[in-house]
């Protein structure tokens, strides 16, 4: 049977012109507050530290994509406001949360969220207001959307940046900006997580060693894309380069129309590569993609209950399937950046290379 | 370039390719296919696992017919999914979904499955592995696995064909391995998968991690510094409606003889060479094989049996054994079984280890608690030194899926008192993700063709004979099990098997 979260009622602290010191006393008094009554026992989440700083207009959306992310709550999660103006302390609140266990005998699990309003002039040191209230011995992931200068000043203590590629109005910018990161820390890009469902299924569908014969015959590859998701189109182009080895010879441009397109070497033929924005689709991310070769091709895009997947055989025969999956949403690929961000994957960085290696050719 | 031998797009991902397949459940509306196996299948669409071509067909004697089993798939599914099924997924896999009503005695059965298997794969256009997956009840395993050989299902020419049959594999040693030989005369051993839940558990899989992943545990992890180890599996719950089946195993049959073993040999099996499945069965057969099986004048000293009385669970009154629906009245099935084992090995020579399982015992707890040695001299003396214990390390399956160190600190003040406190690692606490249900993950294993959590021939035959003497003993005697308040945490008996002054953890 589904069952939903319950959790304890949140206990809370807040003060205006606080100190990270009277903060990180707070927290602890909180932890000693958590049993609202209830006689449980209580063990701290041990996962990783969340640092969010967002400007304060989109503090909102910001604290709803959080919220939004359900059971899948890190240890502690703070989300930094910055106002306008000068200022020298913060203000400051925070929340401890208990998921109450679904058997007796069992574990309440406890996070907290801790929210700091400060000044702009405040940002580059950062770091050392946060250092004192991280949980210890845990990755550290910062996440700044749009708001480049709070990564900046981070990158000493996270281990782990989350980016979204597909918020830069550049997909070009976003992806060098992303190489550049990948220098200083292990980069977790939503907008590469978007492209999951796609690889994997054109993984399966070339994982039959008849068909695997296949990929060095490719001839043509074309991305269908949300308009501002070009950056997912890129890393889904760069991915198919890299494992391929048509990495270093292509090249894409954009053109007047929003569509970028190029070439590069394949091991039998040039590889024509073509991103196409789509109208209409509200949900970030691909809408499409064929992959051609001599006589035939593969197409999956958006359907009901999964990817609609369309196969041109050689023959001439063709198929039609679906490939059964949920969509995971923004809340389910934000979550899945928190789970990457504990793991390493393999294949964005070389994805990432390519893609930005062809922009610049 | 890669070469074509691998497939280069797979590297890194978290959902491998999986061959087309289709899945047939024998015993498709009985209790486990409704509440384990439909809705672990839809998880697996859910989530994107399944193969790009899925089919599945159920088989059950009652007249359903193909929308008939797919209202009823749904329903199982919306009730039972650890979560709320998405409609258009629910609804893309029951179109997948296809019935075949028949008996499994009935030869013609199996041929209207092979013609529907056969019409599926032609209306995929490509080749189809098929997965077998006995759910019935154990009596039907024979006659299936006969049918499937009969209609020529068992080695098709294009693709792969699996069987999974789940437990309990025979009743005893002979019955295992006549049901072996029947098995293995119509399936190859590469083609058989014998399921046992328990080692689809992260917890239980988390056991090679710990073991084999961390330097920490390996010095110790011997005769030398292991005082003994207690194998626990205990539930708070009573026979429920399966007295049909329970009446006729008991706890030894149900529990200890594959689950508690299972989890007995990842304790002690030495490192593998690496994960394939016969590099790690190799290595867990080899400590089923050095416990001597109890001569039968020893297994009252090595075993005791219990049936619970009425009592108090969790605060509401329940009935005993003989009181349930179902039971044989003077039934001496066992309810509760204990029993202390010794792992014969350079490594394990001398430890005892002790496996119990129970129902209605004071709560649900699975654990596997290894006790060290105490040191061998405590600086600390006189009352404040009493709370000192040697430590251990516990290893808990469910409710709290985790690893827990005893440890003995300094309690603060002025005085050196000792007490024993704990390090705790908690899955829910330490991980973002819901661990999948035990079934999807053995799933995939058999679509994958991945033999590594499942029981080879020998595997079971060798828990069989560990056991045999035991039930043999336990047939030839009129007295029935010691009897155990229901809540309680066993028989008192039990406490007879524990040497060196241990004592029973408290469930």
């Amino acid at each position: 049977m589904a069952t939903g979260v319950s959790v304890t009622p949140e206990v809370a602290w807040s003060a205006r012109g606080t100190t990270p010191k009277e903060i990180a006393a707070a927290l602890s008094r909180l932890a000693g507050d958590r049993d609202g009554g209830r006689p449980l026992a209580y063990a701290p989440a041990r996962v990783l530290n969340l640092v969010t700083v967002v400007e304060r207009a989109r503090r909102d959306e910001l604290v709803e994509r959080l919220e939004r992310l359900g059971r899948l709550h890190t240890s502690r999660t703070f989300v930094c406001v910055i106002s306008d103006g000068e200022r020298r302390d913060l203000d400051a609140f925070a929340t401890m949360s208990c998921e109450l266990p679904s058997h007796p005998g069992g574990l309440a699990v406890c996070r907290e969220r801790v929210e700091i309003e400060l000044g702009r002039g405040q940002l580059s040191r950062l770091e050392s207001i946060l250092d004192p209230l991280l949980v210890g011995d845990v990755p550290t992931v910062v996440w700044s959307p749009g708001h480049r200068e709070a990564v900046d000043a981070m990158l000493a203590a996270a281990q782990v940046v989350l980016v979204d590629s597909g918020e830069q109005p550049d997909p070009a910018a976003a992806l060098v900006r992303a190489a550049e990161l990948a220098h200083e820390a292990q980069v977790v890009d939503l907008a590469w997580l978007r492209t999951t469902p796609w690889r994997e299924r054109l993984a399966a569908a070339f994982d039959p060693p008849a068909q695997r014969d296949m990929l060095a015959r490719i001839d043509c590859v074309t991305v269908r894309h949300e308009p501002a998701a070009a950056s997912s189109g890129l890393l889904l182009v760069g991915w198919l380069c890299a494992q391929l080895g048509w990495a270093g010879r292509g090249r894409l441009a954009g053109d007047r129309g929003g569509s970028i397109t190029g070439s590069a070497d394949g091991p039998e033929n040039q590889v024509e590569l073509r991103l196409e924005p789509v109208d209409g689709q509200s949900a970030p991310g691909l809408a499409g993609v064929t992959v051609g070769g001599p006589g035939g091709s593969l197409s999956l895009d958006r359907g009901r209950g999964g990817l609609a997947a369309r196969e041109r055989r050689p023959d001439g025969r063709e198929r039609a399937w679906t490939a059964i999956g949920a969509s995971r949403g923004e809340p389910g690929i934000l979550a899945d950046g928190l789970r990457a961000a504990l793991s390493d994957d393999l294949a964005y960085g070389p994805a990432l290379r390519s893609a930005a290696v062809m922009l610049a050719a | 370039m890669a070469t074509v031998q691998e497939n280069p797009l797979s590297v890194g991902l978290e959902h491998l390719p999986i061959d087309p397949t289709t899945l047939v459940i024998f015993g498709a509306t009985g209790d486990l296919a409704r509440r384990k196996l439909l809705p672990a299948i839809y998880n697996l669409a859910h989530e994107g696992s399944l193969p790009a071509h899925f089919e599945m067909i159920g088989v059950a004697r009652r007249e359903l017919g193909d929308d008939g089993f797919r209202d009823y798939a749904g329903e199982a599914i919306e009730r039972f999914s650890r979560r709320a099924p998405d409609a258009e997924v629910l609804r893309a896999l029951l179109e997948r979904v296809r019935y075949v009503s028949g008996s499994l005695d009935d030869a013609t059965t199996y041929g209207r499955v092979a013609e529907l298997a056969a019409e599926l794969e032609a209306g995929a256009g490509v080749a189809t592995n098929r997965i077998f997956y006995l759910a019935t009840a154990p009596g039907l395993f024979e006659p299936a696995i006969g049918g499937l050989g009969g209609a020529g299902l068992a080695r098709p020419e294009r693709s792969q064909a699996r069987v999974v049959v789940e437990k309990p594999f025979g009743h005893d040693l002979d019955s295992a391995r006549a049901l072996n030989q029947a098995v293995l005369d119509v399936f190859e051993e590469r083609q058989v998968f014998r399921i046992d839940h328990y080692l689809g558990k992260e917890t239980v899989q988390n056991m090679l991690v710990l073991r084999f992943a961390n330097g920490i545990f390996e010095p110790l992890w011997n005769r030398s510094y292991v005082d003994h180890v207690q194998i626990t599996a205990a539930e708070d719950i009573g026979i429920g409606s399966r007295a049909g089946y329970y009446d006729n195993a008991g706890a030894l049959r149900d529990i200890a003889q594959n689950h508690l073993l299972q989890l007995l040999t990842l304790l002690c099996m030495e490192p593998p060479v690496s994960l394939a499945p016969d590099e790690v069965r190799n290595e867990k057969v080899k400590v089923l094989h050095a416990i001597r099986p109890p001569h039968p004048e020893e297994v009252a000293d090595m075993a005791v049996r219990g049936q619970y009385h009425g009592g108090t669970v969790a605060g509401e009154e329940v009935p005993g054994y003989l009181e349930e629906e179902g039971v044989r009245a003077g039934s001496h099935t066992e309810s509760y079984v204990a029993v202390k084992l010794f792992v014969e090995n350079w490594r394990w020579a001398g430890v005892p280890f002790y496996l119990r399982a129970g129902k209605r015992l004071a709560r649900q707890s699975t654990e596997i608690a290894v006790t060290l040695k105490p040191v061998p001299h405590l600086a600390f003396q006189g009352p404040d030194a009493a709370g000192a214990a040697p430590n251990q390390l516990v290893l808990s399956v469910q409710p709290n899926e985790g690893v827990s160190l005893s440890l003995v600190a300094k309690v603060p003040g002025a005085r050196i008192q000792i007490r024993p406190v704990n390090m705790e690692f908690l899955y829910g606490a330490s991980f973002l993700s819901q661990s999948p249900e035990a079934y999807e993950r053995l799933i995939v294993d058999t679509m994958r063709g991945q033999a590594t959590l499942f029981t080879r021939r020998d595997e079971v035959e060798a828990a069989w004979a560990i056991f045999d003497p035991i039930l043999r003993a336990w047939a030839g005697d009129a007295a029935p099990p010691t009897a155990y308040r229901a809540g309680s945490d066993g028989p008192e008996d039990a406490a007879r098997l524990l040497e060196r002054g241990a004592s029973w953890r408290r469930v």
